[in-house]
């Protein structure tokens, strides 16, 4: 009953946060509500037993990406944003597309069957400690994705400067 | 014990309201929040499965997908710097070069 009142509790939380981020007018007030989004979605995956998961979602996501997101929004200095309509004309449609492939979803999960069972069980990750168990399967199993990620973080590295650098006048 | 089509719905309830904003808000930055909403959801489902499961190559996947998404936000931001610098404007619709 109370892990059932206590997903409750974040599944609420976590829509009405969602549904605020898209509909507020201030861009600012949306970055504020997506941080407290970061944090729910983080103490889900404590739920979850995903520990190691959870502290990057909040220094990554919440400590890195929202920054980032806050610094563009004020460097560009939006005071007619207040006044201005939020949604184009077609919104409905838009509606109807998202409604449409909900719908869909949530049928098909329904009809969903589980696979056999791996060997990393709750009691597997408690003796190893979770951080230490994923860390063996990604330096072994998943090595050549870990270095094509650095390459990735390089090309957004050079990407970002090259893009937002003003022309040089020579 | 919660059942797993719980969370595979929170996901993609998540996911459906971050395609809602992605295809309706007239402000850029919102439409990348909504990236990032939709990223999220997939998350969610990803660690859920992961932990039903009983394998961590789910939780490998998020990794990459928090990497990739930092990566995005990253290259998303400075497109948008710079396309505010040349037509000062963040609204969508009133880009319309690439029309015929």
């Amino acid at each position: 009953m109370l892990p059932k009142l206590f997903f409750g509790y974040y599944a609420v939380v976590i829509t009405f946060l969602s549904v605020l981020i898209i509909t507020r007018k201030n861009p600012v007030h949306s970055v504020m509500w997506m941080l407290l989004l970061f944090f729910h979605i983080a103490g889900l995956y404590l739920f979850l037993n995903a520990e190691f998961i959870a502290a990057i979602q909040v220094i990554v996501y919440a400590g890195a990406i929202l920054v980032l997101f806050l610094f563009v929004v004020l460097l560009l200095n939006l005071r007619e944003e207040l006044q201005v309509k939020r949604f184009v004309g077609s919104w409905p449609a838009g509606l109807i597309i998202a409604a449409g492939m909900l719908a869909i979803v949530v049928n098909v999960i329904k009809s969903f069957t589980a696979a056999p069972r791996g060997i990393y069980s709750i009691e597997y990750i408690k003796n190893a400690t979770h951080t230490k168990a994923l860390g063996q399967v990604l330096y072994t199993e998943y090595l050549f994705p870990f270095e094509i990620a650095s390459l990735i973080l390089l090309v957004a590295i050079i990407g970002a400067i090259v893009l937002a650098k003003r022309k040089l006048r020579s | 014990m919660v059942p797993l089509n719980w969370y595979l719905t929170l996901g993609a309830v998540v996911f459906m309201i971050g395609v809602f904003g992605f295809l309706t808000r007239r402000n850029i930055i919102i439409m990348f929040m909504s990236v990032e909403l939709m990223l999220n959801g997939v998350n969610i489902s990803l660690i859920s499965l992961s932990h039903f499961l009983q394998d961590l190559r789910g939780q490998i996947l998020v990794f990459f997908i928090i990497t990739v998404a930092a990566a995005e936000a990253a290259i998303g931001l400075a497109i948008i710097i710079a396309l505010f610098r040349n037509k000062s404007t963040i609204h969508v619709d009133e880009m319309s070069e690439m029309k015929g």
